[in-house]
């Protein structure tokens, strides 16, 4: 039916007008336009700026920890506060930032326009994410003033139920976050289903959508998990449930399961968006079609299928049955395959290609560079024997940042680049931020490659201070923070000069064949002028670009000034 | 097809970023679906607290389900499975563009919701009066097993939760019937019914796991 239909599309290429006047910055103006927008692309840029101000905060918090670890001995924070701040550092990195990260900032921005719709499916659903997001911060903020928490961002019963600190209210905070992370995802699954312009078939989507949307499975089927989890914690502080309290009969590694069922998936709602933004940018900046298209999709979905079937692996070492856990270990291993297949078809994207040496695409090498450390690591620690002799070590401190730091977060700049011209109109100077890429790799790795090694030799996380044979790897990594920190004060402040007086950027600076680039930038406040009708791939690089600027004229309803259009629209059905 | 007449104005229920109704319509139902399954994954916990006691403690769930009164219980069990019917006669009268039954039926709806309501609360209160609170404010000593309150925080949480949505799903109901009411919905827009009335169904079929696995131990 849809070859029918597309058939007797009546198509016209329409150019993007370059500079345009009227975009979705300046539609609306007003703080009140802002806080009331439906505008998938506000609400995305309101998600950006609240992710950089928590990555701030939690940043930090790093450093004060890492400048505590200069020296063996306590030097200005007492053990307690140590605690609290690991724990702040934590939390507020993994719920505040990197969850919304690449979803909920880039991909709202992004996910309507790749799709050629003109919105996601819920608009207001997706503003009350927002402000249930919002709502969860200022429960945090709030406990945060209130004395703090010092359980790790993992929470463990029995003491999480039994310290002074403030659980309770933290624990709703992340609890109130988790269902906007559940509505974002909901939102984002029907968009892909239902919003797809004329023609963008499901081979068709980009990569990038394919990511989000085994994200969004993950977000909606695993954040429940931790709702009720929390909850019972919650209770469990309140009312003295006992379900996780061996005093009443209730079990703490029944806590574990439940929160590793949720936290476990979570890395990868934490991970995959970025491999979506991956093989945007190395696409566009290999000039080359995709390597394996269908293989990095259907990898990302089998990531998604597995990554709930590992939780295990985080309870080697708490009385565990021994056959559970070699299921779990196996389990793990399998993870590697899909996440491998990504990589090689990442590198053969890049074999031939015109690479050009971006900022995005640099970030992009190093996400490919850190990455591959993470998930190597990551193995070694899923095995069995090995995993005793490193559990609860530095080495698993400086995996999870290889992944989450080396692999998210490099993503987020290479996205956050890559789309930053379509966002603000706007180009951020390449020299900057060439030196600011570099700076962060130097200070990324100098930071925790030190971290693999004093794990290896027995230095445990969480300690404020420590036997003098950790000292040189403790000040080297302390060394790499501060140079991070510089990086990312360049970062700022070359990205500001850009908003305020940057060079105006093209339509499509990067020449890409993507929907997204294919409209003004920044975007019309409904993404395009017209409905765009899509024949091409995003990566077909062989095909001129007149191609993918086809489209049909029409008018928003209501105002529609052509109604013979309107009405070859409505009878071809523009729904894939 | 809404836009068949081409005319200039498009249904006033059709929002901008939507081409036509049935795709307003399809998403909205697909979405309530995909929120549908979060919430089974939300009481899954639950569930699974419970499998996990109840295999630790088989003989503490059979005494203390002696506790729970099956007939109120049975009762409860008719009323709520007795508005999800209402329910879905609320959607068809929508479908069938006859406003009045929808409103009627929404009345129906509502009161055995409240219903419900009503007997779980005295249900809760004939507990607490013997004691039988949940966790560390248990002290019923009727039940001879020292576990007993375990089997009790289970109860409450996952009824308590039960209910929670119970109350959401009136107050829904309730939004419904003044929208009825002010000539809000017609056969061409009722898709707000069609999902309050998924969720209802979602409600009711919980409860309907619930009942057996805490009141007919045996
Ligand atoms: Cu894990």
């Amino acid at each position: 039916m849809e070859t029918s239909a597309l058939k007797r599309l009546q198509v016209q290429r329409f150019k993007p007008e370059e500079n345009p006047e009227i975009h979705y910055l300046n539609s609306e103006r007003g703080l009140w336009s802002w806080l009331s927008t439906v505008d998938h692309k506000r609400i995305g840029l309101m998600y950006l700026a609240s992710i950089a101000i928590f990555f701030f905060i939690g940043g930090v918090l790093a450093l004060v920890l890492r400048t505590e670890l200069l020296s063996p001995a306590q030097s200005f924070l007492d053990a307690d506060v140590y605690n609290q701040v690991f724990t702040l550092h934590g939390a507020i990195m993994i719920f505040f930032f990197l969850v919304p990260s690449v979803p909920a900032a880039l991909g709202n921005f992004i996910l309507p326009i790749q799709l050629g719709a003109k919105d996601v499916a819920f608009p207001r659903l997706n503003l009350a994410s927002f402000y249930i997001y919002t709502i969860g911060t200022v429960f945090t903020l709030v406990a945060i003033i209130t004395g703090a928490v010092d359980t790790g961002w993992t929470f463990y019963t029995p003491y999480s139920t039994e310290t002074g600190t403030n659980v309770l209210l933290m624990t709703l905070g992340i609890f109130i976050l988790g269902f906007s992370s559940i509505l974002t995802g909901v939102n984002f699954i029907v968009t892909i289903h239902k919003m797809r312009a004329p023609g963008m078939t499901w081979s068709k989507l980009p990569l990038n959508v394919w990511s989000l949307y085994a994200t969004s499975i993950i977000q909606v089927l695993a954040t429940p998990v931790l709702a009720i989890t929390l909850l019972l914690l919650v209770m469990e502080r309140a009312l003295g449930i006992g379900i996780f309290d061996p005093a009443l009969g209730g079990d703490p590694v029944l806590f574990q399961h439940f929160f590793w069922f949720y936290s476990h998936p979570a890395v990868y709602i934490m991970i995959v968006p970025g491999f979506g933004v991956i093989s945007e940018v190395i696409s566009t900046f290999s000039r080359k079609h995709i390597f394996g298209y269908w293989a990095i999709a259907l990898s990302s979905l089998a990531i998604a299928f597995i990554g709930f079937l590992v939780w295990g692996h985080h309870m080697f070492t708490a009385g565990q049955s021994s056959l559970a856990s070699m299921v779990f270990s196996f389990l793990t291993f399998l993870v590697g395959i899909p996440t491998g297949i990504k990589i090689f078809n990442w590198l053969a994207t890049m074999y031939k290609g015109s690479i050009d040496l971006k900022a995005p695409m640099l970030y992009a090498m190093v996400f490919l560079f850190l990455f591959t450390i993470g998930g190597f690591t990551g193995i070694m620690l899923g095995a069995l024997s090995v995993d005793i002799h490193l559990h609860d070590t530095y080495f698993v401190v400086a995996h999870f940042h290889y992944v989450m730091m080396g692999g998210m977060v490099m993503a987020l700049l290479a996205g956050l680049h890559y789309w930053w011209p379509k966002m603000f109109g706007k180009m951020y100077s390449e020299v900057y931020a060439r030196i600011s890429c570099a700076l962060i790799f130097i200070g990324f790795n100098l930071a925790f490659l030190p971290q693999f090694v004093m794990g290896a030799q027995g230095m445990p996380r969480r300690y404020f201070n420590y036997i003098d044979q950790f000292q040189p790897f403790h000040q080297l990594s302390t060394m790499g923070a501060y140079i991070m920190g510089v990086g990312f004060v360049i970062m700022f402040f070359y990205l500001l000069h850009s908003l305020v007086r940057g060079e105006k950027a093209a339509s499509n600076p990067w020449g890409s064949r993507a929907l997204e680039w294919q409209t003004t930038s920044p975007a019309a406040p409904h993404n395009f002028e017209h409905t765009p009708v899509v024949i091409h791939g995003p990566y077909d690089y062989h095909k001129p670009m007149s191609e993918f600027q086809l489209g049909i004229a029409h008018g928003h309803h209501g105002e529609s000034h052509q109604p013979e259009t309107l009405e070859t629209v409505a009878e071809t059905g523009t729904r894939p | 097809m809404a836009h068949s007449t081409a005319s200039s104005s498009a249904p006033a229920h059709l929002q901008h970023h939507f081409v036509d109704s049935d795709q307003q319509f399809e998403s909205s139902k697909m979405g309530m679906w995909i929120f549908l399954v979060t919430e089974i994954l939300f009481f899954g916990g639950l569930f699974a607290a419970y499998i996990v006691y109840r295999a630790w403690y088989p003989d503490l769930y059979v005494q203390a389900s002696t506790q729970l009164d099956t007939f109120w219980g049975a009762v409860n069990t008719a009323v709520l499975i007795g508005s999800s019917l209402t329910v879905a006669m609320a959607i068809r009268s929508a479908q069938l563009n006859q406003i009045k039954g929808l409103i009627i039926n929404l009345y129906i709806t509502i009161g055995l919701a409240f219903t419900f309501m009503v007997i779980k609360y005295f249900e809760y209160v004939h507990k607490f009066e013997k004691g039988i609170f949940p966790g560390q404010y248990y002290t019923y000593e009727g039940i001879a097993h020292e576990k007993a309150n375990i089997f009790f925080s289970i109860y409450y949480m996952m009824t308590g939760l039960h209910g929670l949505h119970v109350i959401i799903g009136i107050g829904l109901m309730i939004w419904l019937l003044v929208k009825a009411k002010k000539g809000a919905f017609s056969a061409e827009y009722y898709t707000p019914v069609e999902i309050t009335g998924l969720y209802w169904h979602l409600v009711d079929v919980i409860w309907i796991f619930l009942f057996p696995l805490l009141y007919l131990i045996d």
